[in-house]
Order: C-alpha cells, then structure tokens, then sequence
C-alpha cells in the first residue's frame, strides 16, 4: 500500500455525460474526490452519486469483476470499473461509455440487448437430440475437456472485447470476438451436436471468422483473460476447412 | 394505461427465477420474466464453490445418498427448517445437477487415479476408482459429512447462471430488462401481477398473469458490510409484505460468511477452507481446532463466523488501519491447485488486495452473507395468504435453510425449486383457480397509487436524503443486529429503525427527472427496504433464544420448549411502523429428524416436550422395518412423495449403489 506521506491524493473524475431520453448530448463534466486507501471506480464513481451529483448513471452489480456489469472505457481503453484501483491511475481519470451498444445514459450502456442478440443468432446452447434421463448416472467425460470448456466458458459477457474491435465499428452485424469465443466454446462440447458444416453457416462469413482483422485488441482488453487469440485462429482455420 | 398479459410473470432473472420460467414454458405457458438487470448479470452468477447433491461419486462421497444429505441439511438448520421440504429438496438436487450436466455445465469430473489433497492441514493421497473416471466430482464443504459439492473451478454459479439463462433464450423466453416490479396487484387474497417501473425511462406498466412468481434473491443490502452484490436490496420480498396478505418468513435468520475479504466484504469461497485452507490468527496460530475439535474449519458457517469473531473479541486479532481481521491460509494448496480450482479466488486478491494468495495470506473477516427468510410458501412454493403468488430461490422461505443455510445448498436451491416451482405454477394456471378474473378498475387503481408515490417523491417539498437514509439502515443493521445479539443492541436498533422510516416518508430529491434517476431509485427503495429492516431487527428481538445463525448473547441456549417455530411478520398497512409478529409451531410429532445436537457448536438446547417421544416412536419404526431398505423405512418415517410434481418422482442412480 501507498505510503502516503504527502497526504492523499485529489482525483479529477472526466465522465462523458448524456442523457438520450432527455436529449442531454454527451459532453465532459469534471468531479473532483479524494483518494482513499484501496479505492476502486466502483467506491469513486458512488462517492460522486452521493455527494456530488445524484443522477450520475452508471451500472455496478457484484463489485466483484465477475458479473461483467461495470465495462467503461478508462481514460480510452475498456475495462471492468469495480475491479480497477485509482492507485494505479493517474490523478486525472476520463470516463465514458463503451462504444458500439445502445446508450442508456452518462455510463450506462444496454449490453443486454446486444448479448442477448448473439445469443439468439448464434444460439449459444446445447444442441442436442437426446432425451436425457435425469436419474441416470451422467454421462462421463474427460477431466480435461471439462475444464477446456471452462476455459472459454469464463466469458462474462462485459462487452469489453466488442467496444475495443475495430471491425465492430465498422460492421455493426459483426459478431466479435466474443461471439466466435461462443462458437469455439460449443463446438468443443462434445453434448453439443452441431457439425462445423453448422457452425460456418453461423459464422463462415464477413459478419462472422472471416470478417475479423486479427488485430487482437479484444484479446489484450478481455478481463477474463480468454485465450481470444488462439480461439479466433483456429477458429478460421476450421471454418476455412469446413467452406472449402 | 399500459398493461401487459401473459400466462405466468417471473420477476428476477436469477437462478431459480430462469428455472421456473423454462419449467413453466415447457408446459406450454407464456411466460415473461422482469430483471434489473440482464440476467447473466444477476447475482447467482457470484457463487463460487459449488452446489450440493448427493451423486456419491467420488471416494469421499461414497456412502452419500439422500438420507445423508438430509441430515446434514437439517442439523445445518438448526432445526428451523421444514424437513417436507428438506426431503424433496435432497430427493431432486441430482436430477438438477444432472439436467445442468445436459445443459452444457462444465462440471469438474473426476481423474481415476491417486491425487494429492490437504486434509486437515495434511497432505493426503486419495485414490478414485477407474469406475468413477469422468463422473461430476465433488468438494468438502462445511457442516457435511460427505464430500458432496459439485462444482465447476470457482465459477460454479457462472456456469450454472448461464447454461440456465441461454435455455431460456432458447425456449424463446422474453427477458425484460432494467424493469423493477414495485407492487403487487392483489385483491381478496389473489394476486394478479405486478406494477412495474422501467429503470430506464421511469414509465409505470401493469403486467397482469395468472401465477406471479417472486424470485428476487436476498436482501443483503440492508447491511453496510455484505458479500451480497448492489442489487440485492430485497424489493421482491418487499412488495409482497407490503401487500399485508402475505407474509415473510424467519426474516431474523441472517447468515454472516466467515471469509470474506478485508475490508471490502467481497467473498472468498468456503471452498477455500473445503480444499484444505486454514483460519489463523495475528500470532500465525490455527486457533478454529481449540474452538471446534471435531469440524474446525468446515463447522458450519454460523459457528464458525462466531468463532471468529469470538476469537477477535479475545484480543487475537490482526490490527490494520480498517479494524481488525483474521487471516485465511490457503498457501498450504499451492500454485497449482489455485490457479485451477480457485481461480476467481486468485484474481480478486490480485485486483482487489494486490496480493498473491498462493504465497501471502488473505486477510478475512466475516460479513453479511445470505438471507435465510423470505416469502413464506408451502412446500409447493405457493405463497402463504396469496394464491397465484409463488415464491422460489433466495427470496423465498420456502424452508429448506431453517436459521442457517449450508455451504453449496443454495445454487442447489435455486435450480431444485425452480424444476418444481415451475410445474406447480403450471398445474396452478391450468387449474380453475388460476382462471384470469381481473378487473381493470383494480389494475388502474393500482397503477395510479404507485404513481401518485412517484410522484409525492418527484414533487413534493420533503427535505430528508434517501441516500442518508440507506446509509444509517446499513450502520444501524451491522453495528446492532449481527452476528452477536443483545436485548439492549437490538431495542436500540428497533427504535432507530422506526425513526428512519417516519422519515422516510419525508424523502425529498434533487433531481426531478422521472427516468433514469437513481435518486429517485434510492428513495422509493429504502422507503421498502427499512420494513425489511425492522423484520429483522424486531424478529430477533422477540426470539429469546439462539438458534443457528441468530445468537442472542442474552439467551445463549436454543429453546426448543418455546422458540421451536417459525417467526411470520405481515405489514397490513402502511403507517405501522413495525411489522405484526406470528408464530407458526414446527410440529415434532411428524418429523423424520426430531431436535438434538447438531454435531458441532454449543451442546445446550432446552428440550421441545414432544421430542423424546418422537424419537421413541421413530426407534421403534426403525426396528419394525428392521431389514426393509431405506426407502421404505423413510416412508414410514416421513413421506413425502405427494409432494413432488409426478415427473421428478423417479430414484437417483448412484454408481456405488443398487436398490
Ligand atoms: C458472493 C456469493 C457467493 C455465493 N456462493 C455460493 C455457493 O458457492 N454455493 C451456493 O449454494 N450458494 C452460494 N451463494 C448464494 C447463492 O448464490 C444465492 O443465494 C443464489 O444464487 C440466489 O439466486 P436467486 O435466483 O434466488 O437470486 P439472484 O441470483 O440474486 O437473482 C435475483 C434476480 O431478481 C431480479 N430482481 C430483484 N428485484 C427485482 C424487482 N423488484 N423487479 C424485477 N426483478 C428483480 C434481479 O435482477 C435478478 O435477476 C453465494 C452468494 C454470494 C453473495
Ligand atoms: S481480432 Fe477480430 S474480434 Fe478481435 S478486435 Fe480484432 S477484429 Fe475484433
Ligand atoms: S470475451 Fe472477454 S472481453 Fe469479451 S465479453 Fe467475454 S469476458 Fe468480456
Ligand atoms: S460490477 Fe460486476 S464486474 Fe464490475
């Protein structure tokens, strides 16, 4: 912890203002907080709700960096707000909203609809024929696989990866890393019948593996750390092989 | 007047409120489920550890089976529970481990072979069958006899949230978010929907359905220091009590987690000390073996937190400039393991404490953790005083926790009554009392008071801060009504409680905007959330004894002779300002597990009267039944079959056991 021989710092909080529903258009307003030991954005942006501006809208729920609730861009780059300390930024910190989703208002952005949008368009669920018998022993699987597809299934749907894509900006249809993070993840699960015949038809163009630039900024935003990079390679590669 | 139909109303977008929409929807039913939030994001997906079910897979959980988990279960409960409930609640958790497993949940399975474990502060070589290779594996947890846990790393209620919200999505189930039900529609005892507030732009909408179902998860938010996430502020259980004919139940049981993080309350997974992790004190001392011989560490959570702050008050506590904490070893388990069964653990001590848990130790102290109170049902769910109002999940008092909840029961809650919850509410629809009678008179009358509240807030000239307000209730409630109890403390707290809510009529804003303004959110929600408060806080005021998570400092002993029963608080109009009190007497002549000592923690219940010769009558079926198999017995015993819908009525296989 800081030795904090100077006294504590004073913050200066930029946060990107709007108010659509009231036709408020985006402009910067400056907030001004003292530092507090092991202060996160989380305890800095309530701190300006409650004493500074009630109205201030942003959304927090597990203030834990597992709900995925929280993405903003800080000072430019998107990441989870509940989960980053002020102690390593610097004492002027700007805030906005992520980009591409639908803005509620100030910090507020509907990622909702769009998740819930790749959702249906990719179907993220189990594809399976099979009436289960649920007083059945289950069907066994490898330790491993179980905890590959854990591995991608960690996704915690921040939109980080999407505000950060540059072809996203560009194609709004585009279904960004994360939602060929999804088809990675059900194509790896063997209770999942699809073939990849079915998944090219769900991503086997420019709106889907094809589209992407490879530029990797979703893999280096991604909170979770998913292995975007690899997934999205070997992804194409599949995909190539399956359009061919 | 807007207003919305639909077949059945699912309010929270949780766990058990997704599980009882798609049951509800595979019946054919339209179904609608309102969320705060988008659903993934709702507070189920913050369980880390696991969810129990009696599967007896791997080596430490042969033997496991209903009965044991039962058991467990009600010991856990301190007897408070409702051992009907209970039993179908062991009954079906492996059927909802295993729909889960279908459903694409990537449950840790076991390797055949030997593995290193720490037990007991000892390393340990366990040897599981090539039988049980890639079966569900399971954890220890704490107050259970077997290793029954299933868990998925320390993401447990990640996977589960999600495989359940995306079968939602493909039941084309509509999910309406960022909408908050603030009433209930209700009239002669029949609920019929909700008054609802759009987040986002602060219009009011009746939704109108033939079974409602509350499955708004806990309240933890009326404490200042909690686990629980923002959300969790309880408007679900609310606006039923506000309907004066329901009622809430035992809102006195309140759980306080042993670890979590110092001083942010943010949790670190009883798996931690399931996996091997010890509890030490400033001098380094593993102090829980001098409290709890036999449990230690894994006694359930209500000794163990006492027992720590037990040991805080002895002056064996970690001085920092926030207070005092304790620490959590988990060094012991090393890099290996925490960076694949612990991984969240690891980076919220990264992120939130800058440390290294697989070399430093965690600084912990025990915090508001769950809501074992809520909307009273019976064991179908169905509310008590409402009909066409269900109940299910965290909200509910359903009664599965009695007065303390274990480890892992509570995942395994939300998907169980959900499987049930969602067929009952189906036959309810497709019964002649689920018939749609509804006047739209009533409706509009509805919408007009919730409005005319909004608008008292918007425009009137009151001057006292919500936020103010909140912040008192969450001092008031941690200082005065927590882990330790008194007379003095909780009077005190009663008293200042009734004061904040006379004041809370008075709440005045700052900004007059009618959407989007969480202000005016803060307002009408402390306006609730100070009657939940005074539930709590006068409850166990009343309750002279102690029992589970309820310890009254002043009556030390749980009383069965005249505390064996469940508190009932209803709020039949609006200017009371506590909440009228009833009992409701658990009946010992009909339980399977008659009241005794749980196997940990004090060892000095007063006696119910019935006991003794319940238990009498219970040896005396047991021998009867001498060489019948376990089934049998526990039919004679307590049966409960009626109870659960025809579909899950089928036996669990285990790989170890033929029946
Ligand atoms: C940090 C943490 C870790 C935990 N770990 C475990 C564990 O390992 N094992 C275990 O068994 N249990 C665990 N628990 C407990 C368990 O996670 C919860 O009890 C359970 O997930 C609650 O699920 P639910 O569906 O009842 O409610 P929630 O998941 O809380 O969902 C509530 C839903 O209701 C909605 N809602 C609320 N109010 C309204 C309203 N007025 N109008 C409309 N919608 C509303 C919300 O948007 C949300 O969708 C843990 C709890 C915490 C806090
Ligand atoms: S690599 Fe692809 S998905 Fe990732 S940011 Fe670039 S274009 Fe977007
Ligand atoms: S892939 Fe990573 S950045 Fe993208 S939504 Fe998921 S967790 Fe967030
Ligand atoms: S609030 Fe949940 S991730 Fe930040």
């Amino acid at each position: 912890m800081n030795a904090a021989s100077s006294g504590p710092r004073a913050l200066t909080l930029r946060i990107l203002r709007s108010s659509p529903t009231e036709g408020i258009a985006p402009h910067w307003q400056d907030f001004h907080v003292e530092e507090a030991e092991g202060m996160t954005l989380f305890i800095a942006l309530n701190e300006v709700r409650e004493t500074l501006d009630p109205a201030l809208q942003f959304d927090f729920v597990c203030r834990a960096g597992i709900c995925g609730s929280c993405g903003m861009l800080i000072n430019g780059k998107p990441g989870l707000a509940c989960r980053s300390l002020t102690r390593d930024l610097g004492a002027l910190i700007t805030l906005a909203p992520l980009p591409v989703f639908e803005l509620i208002g100030d910090l507020s952005v509907n990622t909702g609809k769009w998740m819930r949008g790749t959702a249906e368009r990719l179907e993220t669920w189990i594809h399976s024929s099979q009436e289960v018998d649920l007083t059945a022993v289950e069907t066994p699987m490898e330790p491993e696989l179980a905890e590959a597809i854990y591995e991608l299934d960690r996704c915690i749907e921040c939109g980080c990866c999407v505000a950060g894509c540059g072809t996203l900006r560009m194609r709004e249809e585009f279904v960004g890393a994360i939602g060929l993070n999804k088809i990675a993840r059900f194509r790896l699960d063997p209770r999942d019948e699809r073939s990849d015949d079915d998944f090219y038809q769900l991503i086997g163009d420019d709106t889907g593996v094809f589209g992407c630039m490879s530029l990797l900024a979703c893999h280096d935003v991604c909170p979770k750390g998913l292995p975007l990079q690899t997934q999205i390679a070997f992804l194409r590669r599949k995909m190539a092989a399956s359009g061919a | 007047m807007r207003i919305i139909y639909t077949d059945v109303l699912v309010v929270g977008g949780g766990l058990a409120g997704l599980r009882a929409a798609v049951g509800a929807r595979r019946r054919g039913h339209d179904v609608i489920i309102l969320s705060l939030v988008p659903p993934k994001r709702s507070h189920s997906a913050a369980a880390q550890g696991g969810m129990q079910a009696s599967l007896g897979n791997t080596v430490k959980g042969e033997g496991d089976n209903e009965d044991v988990h039962f058991e467990d279960t009600v010991r856990g409960s301190d007897w408070g529970c409702d051992q009907d409930v209970a039993r179908l609640f062991v009954h079906t958790a492996p059927q909802a481990v295993r729909e889960l497993a279908a459903w694409g949940v990537p449950w840790n399975r076991i390797k055949a072979g030997d593995r290193e474990v720490i037990m007991d502060g000892k390393r340990v070589t366990l040897t599981e069958g090539q039988a049980a290779h890639g079966l569900i594996a399971a954890r220890d947890f704490g107050g259970t006899k077997k290793w029954r846990t299933c868990y998925v790393s320390d993401g447990t209620g990640h996977a589960m949230l999600y495989a359940v919200s995306d079968q939602a999505v493909a039941e084309s189930i509509p999910v309406h978010e960022r909408m908050e039900a603030v009433a209930l529609i209700h009239e002669g005892g029949r609920c019929h929907g909700a008054v609802v507030r759009n987040l986002v732009t602060g219009e009011l909408t009746a939704y109108v359905a033939k079974a409602t179902c509350i499955a708004t998860g806990g309240f933890g938010r009326i404490y200042r220091v909690t686990s629980n996430a923002v959300i969790n502020e309880g408007i679900g259980a609310a606006i039923a009590l506000e309907t004066g004919a329901a009622c809430l139940g035992n809102m006195e049981a309140v759980q306080f987690h042993p670890t979590t993080i110092f001083p942010a309350g943010i949790l670190v997974t009883e798996g931690c000390r399931g996996d091997g992790g010890l509890l030490k004190d400033a001098a380094g001392h593993r102090f829980m073996p001098d409290y709890e011989p036999e449990k230690k560490e894994l006694a359930s959570r209500d000794v163990v937190s006492r027992r720590m702050e037990e040991h805080i008050r002895a002056g064996h506590g970690v001085k920092s400039r926030f207070g005092e904490h304790l620490w959590l070893d988990i060094t012991l388990l090393g890099a290996a393991h925490i960076d694949g069964k612990l991984r969240e653990v690891k980076e919220i001590c990264q992120h939130f404490l800058g440390i290294d848990p697989s070399r430093d130790l965690i600084p912990v102290r025990p915090a508001q953790h769950y809501s074992m109170g809520g909307i009273r049902t019976d064991a179908r769910g169905h509310a008590r005083g409402l009909k066409g109002l269900f109940a299910c999940g965290e909200a509910a008092c359903w009664d599965l926790h009695g007065f303390n909840r274990l480890g892992g029961n509570s995942v395994a809650e939300t998907v169980v009554a959900g499987m049930l919850v969602g067929e009952n509410m189906a036959d309810f629809v497709e019964s002649a009392a689920g018939e749609l009678r509804v006047s739209t008179a009533l409706v509009r009358a509805c919408l007009d008071a919730e409005q005319a509240k909004l608008d008292t807030l918007l425009h009137g000239n009151g001057t006292e801060s919500g936020a103010e307000l909140m912040r008192r209730m969450q001092d008031i409630m941690t200082d005065k009504v927590g882990i330790f109890r008194t007379g003095e403390l909780l009077h005190a707290a009663v008293e200042e409680l009734q004061g904040l809510l006379l004041r809370s009529r008075r709440i005045g804003l700052r900004t007059r905007r009618p959407g989007g303004n969480p202000e005016l959110v803060t307002a009408y929600r402390v306006q609730k959330m100070l009657k939940l408060a005074l539930c709590v806080a006068y409850g166990a005021l009343q309750r002279t004894e102690s029992r589970g998570a309820h310890f009254r400092e002043d009556y030390p002993r749980r009383d069965d002779a005249s505390w064996l029963k469940r508190t009932l608080a209803t709020w039949q109009d609006d200017f009371q300002t506590l909440p009228t009190l009833a009992y409701e007497a658990l009946d010992v002549a009909s339980m399977e597990l008659p009241p005794g000592w749980r196997g940990y923690g004090a060892r000095n219940a007063i006696e119910h009267p019935a006991t003794a010769g319940r238990a009498a009558e219970i040896d005396a079926i047991r021998s009867a039944f001498g060489h019948a198999d376990r089934f049998t017995v526990q039919q004679a015993l307590m049966p409960f079959d009626h109870l659960i819908p025809a579909r899950f009525r089928g036996r669990n296989a285990r790989p170890g056991e033929t029946s």
